[in-house]
């Protein structure tokens, strides 16, 4: 027993973990060589069969379709802008940071998260050989992501408080901003919403759509517990028409029975129709979850507010919806995350989201037959945009659990 | 717009509930006033020849054409976001005459499933995406459009490794075919086998990758397909020359342009666009000529037939409702129609295909455009 070596915690866990019986043994070391060889052969067909020439001849239509060339420069202003800002809420969020109930803090993953950050922008506009111009501008838009969060956490604690509480104001004014830029106006050579695309559309549609289907959720899930006869009623009726339906005839019917039933140009452009169907299908579904986290706030909150004298606004915005906004959180962010992948129907109806980019560049005589590397891409794409959501969901979950003690004030 | 006005007026100055209802319905009535106002502004045409979709055209200043986008050959996005092929170039050629420039020019992918209703409810002002002209899309009871002259017959085919020795489809008896499930070329192909009473085996997959990878790994002796698409795929295979077409046509697939039926001033506009380049293929005036060739037409009084053509003398597109230069506009804007086929899918273009049926009625084929007079 004493001449044993002693074995590190970790080393001892896993032995624990994997290897307790003999039958665990032999399970967990086939699971280890299947799980190897699946790794091995990927690596192989990544590096050795698969030809990324596709990605890399394409990247310009997967990430702004068919944008013009020369008004690119606004999209990477955009892109910088929107660096910037991360790099600042993420610095700020940072300089406070609370432990969640078990007591570890952000920070660990967060300093993890910044060197997988550098790592992948250093790699991967080399791996795929993008043009030096552009490599250069993706390197200058993560350093200027990495410096702003330095300098808002180097600086926070010297930042006055009035000017910290506008922070969260600035990613609206970014969003129409970033609006502006991308469709053109106030000076700016317009760019018609036909020529966006790839992954430009998806993050448009999919942010749009989340953006208004949120007030929209809750005006819904409110009118379906409202007392008004005609409020409810309209309520359910929607809601229910809307669950009723899938969303790829609700897209059908956006595209093709608007031009009947309005007169020539009245109709919004397409984009806009399909970003529209997203938003208000979006909210028929929001509206539940919301209603879920209502019925969470037992009545009596709402009858003690109202007791001490506040008016029915008031109940609502300092009372009930902020426990029951808690509660739907993740059912939210859930709806969130499929609405963003539910974009992909976009490309069904001819347009071309990076789905339908995908599509049309699989179509073309020089790269037929590269589908696996096309949709490895995408996948990868979608995953990063749905990891982000995810992210955010939950540092946005732990802010507002009311267990969470803020460290430091 | 002075209907608005009149009914501020007759608005009640106190606006209680109880006027909602007045309130409600005048607006509503301007409204409706202002769609018919809209509609009205769309009859008014351009020199007595009145087109509501050439008037929209006009005044959006963009010509919308509902392409495939995922066809080599016929609508292609290019890695530069630029649209090639033959459907594209149609609708460039459109653009050029109506408005006078080729980028003026919204090429909207539309799916299969949604083109006739896009055309039918005005979203696109024409389809060019290799739609086979039939009795029931043309037909007034059936989907009323109004198709354009056909401007490519494409052909079920069958394609084949040299070194199988099959000549005809008669050789591929008792042997095994690749096809897409449920593609018009299997149905097709089984009929046509059944006619010739000739026995094989149909391997068939999901999409066109899969049955042309298994085809290359010498899993079936032939491949059905569009010869179109076939030609496609053959361009990339390592060995292109090791594989060749079978003679036979196993279905025709005739394809054309389509407007809406309820505009025939459009569709005529549309038809005789198509058979200028045609008629340009035919007296060798090209995208490099034209200049000269306009030139000469003004300068020699005797060439009427050219004059005509380019619209120095008589008013030959005044007549369809476009400038007089259509021709000419169409001409420069993207050649003629032979020079637009070998570019996109003739020998100069990586398909490779031969003209085939797509050749001039002149040279044996079935491309032909009615008089210019």
């Amino acid at each position: 027993m004493a001449n044993r070596p002693v074995l590190a915690p970790q080393l001892r866990r896993l032995r624990r973990e994997l290897f307790s019986s003999p039958g665990d043994g032999v399970l967990s070391i086939s699971l280890i060589v299947l799980i190897g060889l699946v790794a091995i052969g990927f690596l192989r067909w990544a590096f050795g069969q698969a030809s990324w020439a596709v990605i890399q001849v394409n990247s310009t239509l997967f990430a702004v379709g068919r944008y013009p060339i020369e008004q690119q420069w606004r999209l990477w202003l955009l892109t910088a802008l929107l660096a910037a800002a991360t790099g600042l809420s993420w610095g700020l969020l940072r300089a406070s940071p609370r432990p969640d109930r078990t007591g570890t803090l952000w920070p660990r993953h967060d300093r993890l998260a910044v060197v997988i950050l550098v790592l992948g922008a250093l790699w991967l506009p080399w791996a795929l050989r993008l043009a030096a111009l552009i490599q250069l501008r993706w390197w200058l838009v993560v350093a200027l992501l990495v410096g702003c969060r330095w300098a808002a956490g180097r600086f926070a604690a010297v930042l006055p408080s009035a000017l910290r509480r506008l922070v969260p104001l600035l990613w609206p004014a970014l969003y129409l901003l970033g609006m502006v830029l991308i469709s053109g106006g106030l000076g700016l050579v317009t760019v018609p919403p036909s020529e966006w695309g790839g992954l430009l559309l998806t993050l448009l549609a999919a942010s749009f759509a989340i953006l208004l289907c949120f007030p929209i959720g809750v005006m819904l899930a409110l009118g379906r517990r409202s007392d008004l006869p005609l409020l409810r009623w309209g309520s359910v009726l929607y809601i229910e028409f809307i669950r009723g339906a899938p969303l790829i005839t609700l897209l059908f019917l956006g595209q093709n029975i608007l031009g009947f039933l309005l007169p020539g140009g009245l109709a919004p452009e397409r984009i806009w129709r399909a970003a529209w169907v997203l938003t208000f299908f979006a909210a028929a579904y929001l509206a539940e979850s919301v209603r879920s986290g209502l019925s969470a706030v037992p009545p009596g909150q709402f009858e003690a507010a109202r007791s001490l004298g506040l008016s029915y606004g008031q109940t609502l915005q300092q009372v009930v919806l902020p426990q029951a906004l808690r509660v739907a959180l993740p059912a939210m962010v859930g709806q969130f995350i499929s609405l963003l992948q539910d974009t992909t129907l976009l490309s069904l109806i001819g347009l071309l989201d990076l789905l339908g980019t995908a599509r049309t560049v699989m179509a073309n005589p020089a790269f037929l037959g590269k589908s696996a590397e096309v949709y490895l891409t995408l996948a990868v794409l979608f995953w990063c945009c749905c990891a982000a959501l995810g992210l955010g969901s939950r540092a946005l979950e732990r802010r507002l659990d009311p267990h969470t003690i803020p460290s430091a004030t | 717009m002075r209907l608005p006005a009149r009914f501020r007026n007759q608005l009640p100055l106190r606006c209680g509930a109880c006027h909602w209802r007045t309130l409600i319905s005048a607006l509503s009535l301007t409204l409706l006033s202002a769609a018919l106002a809209a509609f009205a502004d769309e009859g008014a045409g351009s020199g007595g020849v009145a087109s509501p979709r050439l008037a929209a055209i006009q005044s959006r200043g963009r010509l919308i054409c509902g392409t495939n986008g995922q066809l080599p050959g016929f609508s292609v996005l290019e890695p530069d976001g630029r649209y090639e092929g033959l459907d594209v170039d149609l609708c460039r050629a459109l653009a050029a005459v109506v408005l006078g420039d080729a980028a003026k020019l919204e090429l909207r992918p539309v799916s299969t499933n949604d083109r006739f209703a896009s055309l039918a409810s005005g979203e696109v002002d024409v389809l060019s995406r290799n739609t086979t002209l039939s009795l029931t899309r043309d037909a007034p009871g059936g989907n009323a459009i109004s198709f354009a002259p056909i401007t490519y017959y494409d052909a079920g085919g069958v394609m084949a490794p040299r070194r199988e020795g099959v000549r005809s489809l008669a050789g591929l008896a008792g042997r095994t075919v690749c096809v897409v499930s449920g593609s018009t070329n299997e149905a097709v192909m089984a009929d046509r086998m059944r006619l010739l009473g000739l026995a094989y085996t149909p391997l068939r997959f999901q999409n066109a990758d899969q049955t042309f990878s298994a085809y290359q790994s010498g899993r079936c002796s032939a491949v059905t397909s569009d010869r179109a698409g076939l030609a496609a795929r053959r361009s990339l295979f390592p060995d292109p020359q090791a594989h060749e077409l079978l003679p036979e046509t196993l279905s025709k697939e005739p394809m054309a342009m389509a407007t809406q039926q309820a505009d025939p001033v459009w569709s005529d506009a549309v038809r005789w666009i198509v058979y200028a380049v045609m008629q340009a293929e035919e007296w060798g005036i090209t995208r490099a000529n034209v200049a000269t060739r306009l030139k000469e037409a003004r300068a020699n009084p005797d060439a009427a037939e050219l004059r005509r053509f380019f619209g120095v003398e008589g008013d030959l597109g005044r007549q369809l409702g476009l400038p007089d230069d259509f021709t000419y506009r169409a001409v420069a804007a993207v050649g003629n129609y032979g020079e637009i086929i070998d570019r996109n899918v003739g020998l100069r273009s990586s398909l490779r295909l031969e003209r085939g049926l797509n050749q001039l009625w002149s040279r044996g084929g079935l491309i032909v455009a009615p008089p210019f007079r």
